[in-house]
């Protein structure tokens, strides 16, 4: 660990995450006023940053077109992004490394049935599959945290399967197979935890695409609900005002490349420093 | 050996066919699932609960499940995709329509972004830890945080309204019909270079990481040092040893991004309003229309598969490791 944060780019990362976390929970603290808060619209909407409005409030970040602080949505936004991310990837990595390398260890029908259910899965067009689950069901942070999980377990599962293969080939596990080891002792002992770093670093992409596509969903209105603050509404919500308020747009748009870098930044030092 | 490649091939045809029939399965059991009907819809809020019925019998959703997917796979067999229920057109023609703009648009973006991000991994390996290599890793890795929704939007500010050098949607504009033939193409062009640019930039984003990785991760290898002890040229073994060893994963990366390609092309071709497959399907599903849908998520799906072989036989070819019998 203390060898991982020698890497300036963990230490960026990890910095960028930490302090995204606790705004996100220290939201209510960090903000003068509420997030869904509106008063008197018509004097208080499209103000720019780093104004003070009528009533004496500061707005860091400028007000949307109902008078609505940005800054406020920002921080209490981040809430649902970074939670929905982080539930989201905790399914997929799981059941990414489970399917992963049980297929890389057992020959014959279970690989087959395992590749098989990963291509099938890979297959599904996600986009589809989301519109269509969001008709079915009223769309929630919930119902968007399971759809991510359930279908972003593919690239963990292939990059640990992969692994998981030439680690079979590998003289060490032969040894431990002509020594009498069971398969299920060889896939606990030598090949998920040597094919635990693909994962890692799989998951701390993923965890930054699934932040993506939860704004990506509330951008076409079928995740997260307004008046509730989610980093994909706000951009979409600016995406009409962004001539004469480009601020609405770009706030939420900038803190989600931000974190999505931290956790690729994170990931790529995992890497390295393992392979080291 | 060309016997077990052959045989290789056809499992992951069977395979592949398995998967575009469990697609198509599953979609038309979801799409049947979600509430919303298409006779409702089309007749409007006025209509009586006669008409309604009246409209769906005609459509023939009055018949059980299976039958209707029985008929549907009959006449899909037949080449006949049915008719948009909410358009009254062909479907085949509403997608045949629309197939050229999502082509070009993914098909330009993905021989970009994989050329330039080639390019881009490679000199970065070649200049590791340098100045240079950690400005292009800032980039590269800024690129590949984006969402396509946000990028668009910011090119959109900059390009459109700030300097209003280009169009910000549509493939051509108003008054293309009256241009001369070379006029309009550059139409088209100034039409196609924000969504282009979107979708490139991203993808350039992910593959340079994923060379510039690929290729350090190669410089430690043995038979590396073994070329660099026996004297080879340091540039030959760049590009004869690291780099093309480098582009294996890179071919199998090319035959998997495609599906993800097509997912980014459904939130470019909105904002853009860019008329092609991925409009045509979240319109589909808008007003549930059941035909468009399920043609443009069978397509999807044989794109997939089509991706995935493609992918296999391009690694086969690059590496002959996995030509041999034992690799299955």
């Amino acid at each position: 660990m203390r060898a991982l944060l020698r890497d300036g780019r963990a230490r960026f990362g990890l910095a960028v995450l930490l302090g995204m976390t606790l705004l996100a929970i220290c939201a209510p603290l960090v903000s003068t006023i509420g997030p869904t808060e509106q008063r008197d619209v018509v004097v208080t909407r499209f103000l720019a940053p780093f104004t003070t409005d009528v009533h004496g409030v500061l707005h860091p970040l400028g007000t949307d077109r109902l008078g609505r602080d940005v800054w406020a949505r920002l921080v209490h936004g981040a809430r649902i992004s970074l939670g929905v991310g982080a539930l989201a990837i905790l399914i997929s990595t799981a059941l990414g490394i489970g399917i992963g390398a049980i297929a890389g260890v057992w020959r014959g029908g279970i690989r087959a049935a395992l590749l098989g259910l990963t291509d099938f899965a890979l297959a599904l067009p996600r986009v589809v599959l989301l519109l269509l689950l969001a008709a079915l069901w009223r769309p929630s942070a919930l119902l968007v945290v399971i759809v991510l999980g359930l279908t972003g377990w593919m690239s963990v599962a292939r990059l640990v399967y992969a692994e998981s293969r030439s680690l079979m080939a590998r003289p060490f596990v032969d040894g431990a197979l002509a020594l009498g080891a069971a398969k299920g002792r060889v896939l606990t002992r030598h090949i998920v935890p040597n094919a635990v770093t693909p994962a890692l670093v799989a998951a701390a992409l993923g965890f930054g695409n699934a932040i993506m596509l939860e704004a990506g969903l509330s951008f076409l209105g079928i995740g997260v609900q307004p008046p509730a603050a989610s980093w994909g509404s706000m951009i979409a919500s600016g995406r009409d005002t962004l001539v004469n308020a480009p601020w609405v747009a770009l706030a939420p748009g900038v803190a989600l490349v931000l974190v999505v870098v931290a956790a690729t930044l994170v990931g790529d030092a995992v890497q390295d420093w393992r392979g080291a | 050996m060309i016997v077990t490649m052959a045989r290789r091939l056809l499992i992951q045809l069977l395979r592949g066919i398995a998967v575009v029939a469990g697609v198509v399965t599953l979609t038309f059991v979801l799409l049947r699932l979600a509430p919303g009907d298409p006779a409702e819809r089309l007749l409007g809020p006025a209509a009586t609960a006669e008409q309604v019925a009246a409209q769906r019998a005609e459509l023939g959703l009055d018949e059980p499940l299976p039958a209707q997917y029985a008929a549907w796979v009959a006449r899909v067999a037949r080449g006949d995709w049915g008719t948009s229920i909410a358009t009254g057109r062909p479907v085949r023609e509403l997608i045949g329509a629309a197939w050229p703009a999502t082509v070009r648009l993914v098909g330009l973006s993905l021989l970009l972004s994989y050329l330039i991000g080639i390019v881009i991994g490679a000199i970065q390996a070649a200049r590791g830890g340098t100045a240079l290599d950690t400005a292009l890793s800032v980039t590269t890795v800024t690129l590949f945080a984006m969402p396509g929704y946000w990028l668009g939007l910011v090119l959109v500010m900059v390009f459109a309204y700030g300097l209003r050098a280009l169009p910000a949607f549509g493939a051509a504009g108003l008054d293309a019909d009256f241009l001369s033939p070379g006029a309009r193409f550059v139409d088209s062009l100034r039409h196609l270079a924000l969504p282009l640019a979107t979708l490139t930039l991203i993808g350039i984003g992910g593959t340079a990481r994923f060379v510039r990785a690929s290729m350090l991760e190669l410089r430690r290898a043995p038979f590396i040092t073994v070329a660099e002890s026996k004297g080879i040229d340091g540039r030959r073994i760049l590009f004869q040893h690291v780099l093309r060893n480098a582009l294996i994963p890179v071919v199998t990366l090319l035959g998997l991004s495609l599906p993800a390609l097509f997912s980014g092309a459904v939130f470019v071709e909105a904002i853009f309003a860019w008329p092609g497959v991925g409009r045509v399907l979240v319109e589909g599903v808008q007003a549930r229309d059941y035909p468009v849908v399920m043609a443009a998520t069978s397509i999807s799906a044989i794109l997939v598969v089509a991706g995935n072989l493609l992918a296999e036989l391009g690694a086969a070819r690059v590496d002959p490791r996995l030509r041999s019998s034992e690799a299955g």
